[in-house]
């Protein structure tokens, strides 16, 4: 490819606004850092669009940017290496711009906390390494990225990190996604070992004129794409790494949207799309990744159902949707996983952002309990809140039906070869599911009377929260168009995009794209869903707004069952009875206790004593007579010219 | 300059112990002076050694700046020094560190200042001696004489139990290095049996042709020796106690220069002179079964110290798991890996002592619990302390990451169990830093003897700043390092998997110099 695009400058910009807010917004004026963290990431984001615009995709090949190398250590040699095609222009697009928008709603947001500078900071790190993790041309460069985000989402989750809870939280999210990371970190060296490259452009050629393994003959490349799914459950919350999103909450609102919703989380996600030869080549971990994703989507949306706080509603709603990314990639739709991914982060990051306005017009209550009849005081909020809701809900013709309904529909056998009616029939239940506690949640917050002090006395966001919002609204709702699908009339130019980056693993998973023969059956099932989802939300209006009694005793009807739900299934408890307490306990008592002071130093001690004992004896030796000197020298004499004469005179 | 250039290591060498001698003849009373004197001398020290840097041949195979003198005819011994790749760092390491250690002193050690500094002094030349000695009658004097200085530093300055630890610490090295002196004598004698000449010169004991039996006992003898100082499990136990009873200091030299004493003697003795044990399965899964305890071990152990310099020492052990790991991997990325994860350990443990030593002194005490709430007062203590915990960690683009990786990809290639269970390490090692971390500087002021503690000043900012930087240089471009290393690294490979380079159709970075056995050394005799 020729040409040179500068692709180095689209990370860097925000780190060098990273920098400068770090190294001096202490001592500035709050415009200042807004100008400097805002003005880095708009910089980066037009720059990235200007170059996608010069950018010849219909050539249809990757650009690979070498900069410098990095690792040279024997044959092991890894570049810092940027790669640009359809996939991670579309993750460039949506980091840089769903960041820049969360960026200017944090002006607002934060607009009066001491640590200003500090949180614009971090974010633009953490934008750094987000942008990293996308366009790095290598699993070495991306793993810089995936811990570089990593280490922004636990700085910015303990963001207040006088708050036991808050630092907590972060330390939790970082070490549940080291587990991960030990999938990861196995599944590069394995790549290496078995290509001898880690470089995107010389691995996924070398797989794909590999075998293919099968589920009987599971082989590297099986147990490699196992790993990469732990690493990538760790950082994209599924089953049964997810446990640190929801405490993740507890950082500030803006970085639940920025973070936990629209871009890291679904890290793990691109991770997949990317290697999606690797995986295609090892049905075994497909059928994996389908699976972690479609249990994952169900169990989460259930525990969404019954929670209160309205962020970890939220939440799980985002563990929830990346479980049908999830599925999506499983099926061998990468194309619709990532188009999910990305309506995702308009709808997801836009009610996270509400749910901050909310949270910001009623003093800092995220109890949904204590909120309600908000929509005359915040119709701003209401307006754009409702939008994003309908779009996950998968109402038509918003983004979010569009999305949802192609990983439905190739997630059933008709629209893919490895579907099945079970991830399907998961999927719909899923689907009604999320409507029914968005729609919960959003007349929980909005409607009905207010039910706190706080809630009477609402006030709208500034300006500068509610711009934001709209633009993310105007997205949510027609960003679906892009990949609207061929049965219903439209070109599906969002997969047409990406299909060259998917080439090389479509090879092997044909049929997902085919199937055009079943366009009438494609209707009825996008019909099916959409009724499921009106039902969900006629349920919620049922259950919230007309007969709010009846919320409470069907809860008490359920009892057990309800209980369980409520504790998310008691799994932190599960987690800490059998991995943490084992770990604190058996660390202090056995390791360290028994055997580092109880066995080892008393050996230790014991000898010394004994040398003690000896050394006591020995005195006796010396007597100050000299002819018994003179004895013991000719015996140490003797005994060093025996062992001498045995040992080395042979 | 010629003078210079020959004589480079000598001068090296032998700075911080022209430094001792004159804080010894300056009056005790003058501790400015003495500060002075002892500073000037160390950073001098440092200086001396930058040209190494510049003037090393990383394509030179063998060893470069060589001196030769007689020493002492009668038995063969002579005054070696030379440094290949792998010495070359750890000589940089320690003059780095030694100014470092001796600046972040200044205020620390207010009594016995005189014998502080030349007991410190004394200690440097020791450590460079070790690094630098070809002669292995030479590298046991310096590895002895180091021991003395040590000993006092841990006796007399800090802690409570200081002198239980001192004494721990010295039968422990000591009896180890009884045991090493053995080994050495074996091949001595052995090589006079085969060549008819006596000699200590590392380049001619190579040549020896020893039996497996024979090599596997010097093995293990030298095992003893090293595997104390590294320290190994099940020998570690010493550590953690010289480390809480030494001054801040003591403890930078300790872990940063002094445990990698133990895993150079590996890799400069055991693995080229005894090719055949070192290459035994039964001993390389003897050395990977105690380097992966000691991974875990560590770090498990290390998770629940209630002192903050303890779980740092414990940590060691766990990070020196790494490094014999790699080690007895037996490829080039293992053993390059391993000796930059030394000087990783260096930097970044170095800076977690001098960050406990920080707050020690301004509230004389290292309990966890008594901190908490840092971040606060101590905005720029804190973001140094966060960077060091990543590069401890292993984060990438710091440099503790790229020491892990190279250590487990040259791991894996050999056996994939051995480099998943090391990876768990990994794991653990972000759970108990990131819970110290969270444990001393997260959270509201809670005592209020915290309130009031002052940020960083400039001298502990000089302290901390070069390792930082030099923690992002290794992380960020490590390629020089692993120049340097590329010739040592083939070389032992050669020596201990004759046929790993040819196998592989890997190309041989240099054909390694097998020195003509006899000629040198019979005239001496």
């Amino acid at each position: 490819m020729s040409g040179s695009y500068h692709l180095w400058l689209i990370p860097l910009l925000p780190l060098a606004g990273a920098a400068i807010n770090g190294l001096l917004g202490r001592t500035r004026p709050r415009s200042f850092v807004s100008a400097v963290g805002v003005g880095s990431v708009s910089l980066a984001c037009a720059y990235a669009f200007f170059t996608f615009l010069r950018f010849p995709w219909h050539a249809g090949d990757a650009y690979v940017e070498r900069i410098a190398p990095w690792v040279v250590a024997g044959n092991l040699q890894i570049d810092f290496s940027l790669y640009l095609d359809p996939l991670s222009a579309v993750m460039v697009a949506v980091v840089t711009g769903v960041g820049l928008l969360i960026h200017i709603y944090s002006v607002g947001y934060m607009a009066h906390d001491p640590g200003y500078y500090r949180f614009f900071s971090y974010l633009n790190l953490f934008t750094f390494f987000m942008l990293t993790l996308v366009l790095a041309g290598n699993y070495l460069l991306m793993f810089v990225g995936w811990e570089g985000v990593g280490l922004c989402s636990y700085l910015l989750i303990g963001y207040w990190f006088t708050k036991k809870s808050a630092a907590d939280a972060g330390k939790k999210a970082f070490i549940v996604n080291r587990v991960g990371d030990f999938g990861f970190t196995l599944a590069v060296i394995s790549i290496y070992w078995m290509v001898g490259s880690l470089e995107f452009r010389q691995v996924f050629p070398a797989v794909a004129s590999m075998p293919k393994e099968t589920p009987m003959s599971a082989g590297p490349l099986t147990w490699i794409c196992l790993l990469l799914l732990m690493g990538a459950a760790g950082k994209s919350a599924q089953l049964p790494l997810y446990v640190w999103l929801p405490d993740a909450m507890e950082g500030p609102t803006p970085v639940s949207a920025l973070i936990h919703a629209a871009t890291m989380v679904t890290a793990g996600v691109y991770m997949v799309a990317r290697s999606g030869v690797l995986f295609t080549h090892a049905p075994l971990a497909m059928t994996a990744v389908a699976v972690v994703g479609a249990a994952t989507a169900l169990f989460a949306a259930t525990i969404g159902v019954t929670q209160t706080d309205i962020k970890r509603v939220l939440a799980y709603s985002t563990i929830s949707q990346l479980g049908y990314m999830f599925l999506a990639c499983g099926v061998g739709a990468f194309g619709a996983g990532i188009f999910h991914l990305m309506t995702h982060a308009f709808f997801k990051a836009l009610l996270f952002l509400g749910a901050g306005s909310v949270i910001h017009a009623i003093a800092g209550e995220q109890d949904m309990r204590k909120m309600g009849g908000l929509r005359q005081a915040i119709p701003w909020t209401y307006g754009t809140f409702l939008a994003a809701a309908l779009a996950i809900a998968g109402i038509f013709p918003l983004s979010g039906f569009v999305s949802k309904d192609a990983i439905l529909w190739k997630a059933s056998p008709l629209g893919s070869p490895s579907g099945s009616w079970l991830y399907w029939l998961v999927g719909l239940a899923t689907a009604g599911l999320t409507a029914f506690y968005v729609f919960r949640l959003f007349f929980l917050t909005f409607h009905g009377e207010p039910r706190s002090e706080a809630a009477h006395h609402a006030h709208e966001s500034p300006r500068v929260m509610l711009a934001p919002l709209a633009v993310l609204a105007f997205l949510s709702v027609v960003g679906g168009f892009v990949g609207w699908p061929k049965a219903l009339g439209g070109h599906d130019r969002f997969e047409a995009f990406l299909a060259p980056v998917f080439r090389l693993a479509e090879e092997l998973a044909p049929a997902a794209h085919a199937a055009q023969e079943h366009a009438a059956l494609e209707i009825g099932f996008s019909l099916l869903a959409v009724g499921v989802a009106a039902l969900g939300i006629g349920l919620a209006w049922l259950l919230y707004v007309a007969r709010p009694r009846l919320a409470e005793r069907s809860a008490e009807r359920l009892g057990a069952l309800y209980r369980l739900v409520l504790n998310k299934y008691y799994v932190d408890e599960a987690y800490n009875f059998a991995i943490v307490r084992p770990l604190v306990v058996g660390s202090t008592r056995l390791l360290w206790r028994a055997i580092d002071v109880g066995v080892i130093d008393a050996a230790v001690d014991g000898v010394a004593q004994g040398a003690r004992n000896i050394g006591g004896a020995a005195r006796r030796l010396q007597s100050g007579n000299i002819r018994s000197y003179a004895g013991w020298v000719l015996a140490g004499a003797v005994l060093v010219v025996s062992f001498m004469t045995f040992l080395w005179a042979k | 300059m010629e003078f210079v250039r020959n004589h480079i290591l000598t001068i090296t060498l032998f700075t911080p112990l022209a430094g001792a001698v004159v804080v010894m003849l300056l009056n005790k009373e003058r501790i400015d002076a003495i500060r002075w004197v002892a500073n000037i001398f160390a950073f001098a020290g440092f200086l001396v050694s930058l040209p190494l840097v510049f003037w090393f041949q990383s394509a030179q195979p063998g060893f470069q700046f060589t001196e030769e003198a007689m020493w002492i005819p009668s038995i063969g011994a002579r005054y070696s020094l030379g440094i290949d790749g792998i010495s070359l760092l750890l000589v940089m390491l320690t003059t780095v560190l030694g100014s470092i250690s001796i600046l972040s002193s200044w205020t620390a050690i207010q009594d016995r200042v005189k014998e502080y500094y030349v007991f410190f002094l004394v200690l440097q030349t020791g450590m460079l001696g070790v690094f630098m000695s070809l002669d292995f009658f030479l590298f046991y004097v310096f590895w002895e004489v180091m021991l003395v200085p040590m000993y006092f530093l841990i006796g007399i300055w800090v802690g409570p139990n200081k002198l239980y630890a001192a004494i721990k610490f010295f039968l422990f090295t000591l009896f180890g290095s009884v045991l090493m002196l053995l080994g050495i004598l074996v091949l001595y004698f052995s090589y006079h049996t085969q060549f008819g000449a006596y000699t200590f010169d590392i380049r001619q004991l190579i040549s020896l042709n020893l039996p497996l039996n024979t090599q596997i006992w010097v093995f293990l003898a030298f095992f003893v020796g090293f595997a104390i100082k590294v320290p190994m499990f099940p020998f570690h136990t010493w550590l953690p106690d010289a480390h809480v009873e030494a001054p801040t200091a003591g403890s930078v030299i300790l872990a940063g220069v002094l445990l990698k004493m133990g895993t150079y003697g590996f890799v400069r003795f055991s693995l080229p002179l005894l090719p055949g044990a070192s290459a035994d399965s039964r001993i390389v899964k003897f050395m990977v079964a105690l380097s992966l305890i000691a991974i875990i071990y560590g770090a498990l152990v290390s998770l629940m110290q209630k002192d903050w310099k303890k779980l740092v020492a414990y940590s060691s052990v766990s990070h020196l798991g790494f490094c014999t790991l790699g080690l007895f991997a037996l490829t080039p990325n293992g053993i390059a890996g391993s000796v930059i994860q030394q000087i990783n350990h260096g930097i970044s443990t170095g800076a977690l002592f001098l960050i406990v030593g920080i707050v020690y002194e301004r509230r004389h005490t290292r309990e966890i619990s008594e901190y908490g709430g840092l971040s606060n007062v101590m905005p720029v203590f804190a973001t140094i302390f966060m960077i060091i915990t990543m590069s401890s960690i292993g984060v990438p683009a710091l440099n503790g990451f790229i020491g892990e990786f190279t250590i487990l990809q040259g791991t894996f290639e050999v056996n994939k169990v051995w480099a998943g269970l090391a990876t768990i390490g990994i794991v653990l090692g972000a759970a108990y830093m990131l819970w110290l971390y969270q444990r001393t500087m997260f959270g509201p002021i809670t005592n209020p003897k915290n309130e009031k503690l002052a940020d960083l000043n400039w001298r502990e900012l000089a302290t901390l700043v070069p390792l930082v930087i030099w923690a992002f240089w290794i992380g960020l471009y490590p390629k020089p390092y692993f120049r340097v290393l590329e010739q040592p690294v083939a070389q032992i490979v050669q020596r201990v998997r004759p046929g790993y380079y040819a196998k592989r159709a890997v190309p041989v970075p240099a054909q390694p110099v097998v020195v003509p056995a006899q000629a040198q050394v019979t005239t001496e005799k």
